[in-house]
């Protein structure tokens, strides 16, 4: 049976035009693009273009492209750059519902002496700005902000946050990792200093990521060894992937309309629906400033992980945004920012489309879901008491 | 993904004996919406003690699920006493073994058994020790101020990350804060402001600072440092030994030598290094 993916913000089909770009890279052309000979060289044209399809996405320029190994990298990359490159200033910004890519990272820092703030948000998860701009100092180095968050879809305006950031004097760094592909980005229109991105939410394969550089930001290279993408990132280069990774820069802007009409039509079908049939549900994140792809829709009472379980019977693929498997069953870190109620924060379910999602898939969800959720309902001893009560206390 | 048992599975899929019995004998209630599971266990018994009937409700994930079906099935024939042996390894083992971090669902099921049976015998419930401040997660004043004391936690975000109390619906948080304050000695009187310093009393201060409370311990870690001049609030000095070519001096400098003397002589230092 085919599986009804509706869990792109974790990962994506690798498009079959990518496929098809990278295969000869595989078997056919394996030099290596460092070579003198004519069979590297011209691998190397072909990674030089690949970094201008995806600097055209961005609305950047090729040299201010490097290739990495993934977002993580990307992320990494940018804030050890940034604080290498200053070492004076003992200060970060971040927020407190950054992937655990910037998060863990950050508290990490936090224990080696330098100080970190993290700008909490409101129950839509929009970010407090006041508070971020009230703790800009003049010892900030670096101000990392997610462009849109991977479990809401919720977007923040980084570009605003750029301005007043950079002209403060700091750095400006945004995990775009969710956002390139799906919303309009370009980089010759803002003040963005550095931005990651990651190839296998954008169709391209897992384990290439990219980092943009502005031209004229300090720069400390994280990976130290060859000359590789000028010196900024040593490794010989993923080289198919990384082909792989343009065409897929060349399809998103191609897809772009797409993705912010018929996929969001087909969210917002899925979540106008679900609401309709399902009471006690509610949608986690600023319905309003979100993503086209995601809706992350709470249903009171019963826990994600039964939800995702009887779905994956139907091989109905999502996600929830509860850790239950680390034993802590604390939901996830972005609910709690938010101050999502428990009732819903354990059973909140993130479903994330994309181009590849057909409207009768969306209509199997609408179908499967709400029995689903009834059957688990059944067995919870909250549901009955909270249909005696009408109201619950916690 | 899931590495749960075809028996969980099969389980969690046609989970027996859901409902609740209305008349009773034994009723067992554990955990919280707040938790992120919780099990709700009814029994009856016949006239030799003999459980009969057993249903149970329970809000969680699959294995909690899984568990407490297995829990009505292992407990329907035996006799309270017997019941009252089950253990929570019986219950895993009963469905072919639990993932570890599923085990505490499987703890739920026989603390619910415990309940039950304690209530089916009219024996008291354990007292618990103080009174409950946190209604979402079940957590007592003292507990609160034993985390509070133990791990120095300063906020009510602290307390939340160490005993998960205020985490839920919020309306404890004043509670929790007082206790942190009473622990903490806040709201103390604020430390009168200390009077303004001759230039001559800073320079001895500080001298005396870096002497006693600074240069012993940078030289346990074998360093060291020389006061060079005191310019107005700036504080001039050389770091030696192993904190000059430390790449952290610059955290050394800021957030121990100069948070110091800020703290032991005046607030407006600024401490910077001369090379
Ligand atoms: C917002 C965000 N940042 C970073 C990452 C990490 O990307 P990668 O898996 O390529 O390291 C992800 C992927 O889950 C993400 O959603």
């Amino acid at each position: 049976m085919k599986p009804i993916y509706m869990d792109n913000n974790a990962t994506t089909r690798v498009a079959p035009e990518v496929v098809e770009e990278m295969l000869p890279y595989f078997s056919e052309f394996y030099g290596n693009p460092s070579s003198m000979h004519t069979f590297g060289g011209q691998v190397a044209a072909k990674v030089e273009e690949a970094r201008e399809k995806l600097a055209a996405l961005l609305g950047a320029g090729p040299e201010e492209i490097i290739f990495t190994s993934c977002g993580t990298e990307s992320d990494s990359t940018a804030i050890w750059a940034a604080l290498r490159s200053n070492p004076d200033k003992r200060h970060i910004i971040t927020t407190k519902v950054e992937h655990p890519a910037v998060k863990n990272l950050a508290e990490y820092l936090g224990s080696q002496g330098y100080r970190v703030t993290f700008v909490p948000v409101d129950g839509q998860g929009n970010l407090d700005l006041d508070y971020l701009y009230d703790h800009l100092s003049d010892d900030t180095a670096i101000v990392s902000v997610m462009w849109a968050n991977n479990e809401t879809g919720v977007i923040f305006p980084v570009e605003e946050i750029a301005a007043r950031v950079t002209d403060h004097g700091a750095v400006f760094h945004t995990d775009a990792v969710q956002a390139v592909g799906k919303v309009p980005i370009n980089l010759g229109e803002n003040k963005v200093q550095m931005l990651s991105l990651s190839g296998h939410k954008l169709h391209a394969p897992k384990g290439v990521g990219a980092l943009y550089v502005r031209r004229g930001t300090k720069f400390a290279p994280f990976l130290m060894g060859g000359h590789q993408e000028r010196g900024r990132r040593a490794g010989t280069e993923n080289v198919a992937s990384i082909i792989g990774l343009g065409k897929a820069a060349e399809l998103a802007a191609a897809h772009l309309e797409e993705e912010n009409k018929r996929v969001k039509k087909l969210r917002d079908k899925l979540e106008k629906e679900l609401l309709a049939r399902i009471p006690n549900a509610m949608v986690n994140g600023n319905p309003e400033k979100r993503l086209p792809n995601t809706t992350s829709i709470a249903f009171e009472f019963v826990e994600g992980e039964a939800i995702l379980l009887l779905m994956n019977e139907f091989n109905i693929c999502a996600s929830s945004g509860s850790a239950c498997t680390s034993g802590s069953l604390e939901p996830s870190h972005v609910l709690r920012a938010m101050g999502v109620p428990f009732t819903a924060a354990h059973g909140s379910i993130r479903f994330s489309l994309s181009i590849y999602n057909s409207e009768e898939e969306v209509d199997l969800v609408i179908e499967k879901l709400p029995p689903i959720i009834e059957r688990l309902r059944k067995l919870s001893p909250f549901w009955a008491e909270h249909r005696k009560k009408a109201s619950c206390a916690c | 993904m899931w590495e749960y048992t075809d028996k969980v599975k099969e389980h969690f899929l046609n989970p027996r004996n859901v409902g609740e019995i209305e008349d009773a004998d034994g009723v067992g209630e554990v955990g919280s919406l707040a938790c992120g599971d919780a099990l709700k266990l009814t029994f009856k018994v016949d006239e030799n003690e003999r459980i009969v009937d057993a249903k149970f409700k329970t809000f969680g994930c699959a294995s909690a699920i899984a568990s407490s079906s297995a829990l009505t099935e292992m407990i329907i024939g035996k006799t309270v006493d017997e019941a009252a042996k089950i253990t929570n390894e019986q219950i895993a083992e009963y469905l072919g073994g639990l993932p570890k971090e599923k085990m505490h669902c499987s703890v739920m099921g026989r603390d619910a058994l415990e309940k039950a049976i304690a209530h089916y015998r009219g024996q008291p419930e354990k007292k618990i020790e103080g009174e409950i401040v946190c209604e979402c997660f079940g957590v007592t004043d003292v507990q609160i101020r034993r985390a509070v004391n133990e791990n120095k936690l300063a906020s009510i975000e602290e307390v939340t990350n160490y005993i998960k109390a205020g985490g839920g619906c919020g309306n404890c948080h004043e509670k929790i804060q007082a206790i942190i304050d009473a622990e903490l000695g806040r709201p103390a009187e604020k430390k009168p402001k200390p009077k303004r310093l001759t230039n001559i009393e800073k320079i001895r201060l500080v001298q005396e600072t870096l002497e006693r409370e600074i240069r012993p311990q940078l030289l346990q870690d074998g360093g060291n440092i020389e006061l060079v001049d005191v310019d107005g609030d700036t504080v001039l000095v050389k770091l030696q030994g192993s904190c000059a070519s430390c790449q952290m001096s610059q955290v050394t400098l800021k957030d121990y030598v100069e948070a110091k003397l800020k703290e032991l002589v005046t607030d407006s230092l600024v401490v910077e290094e001369v090379r």
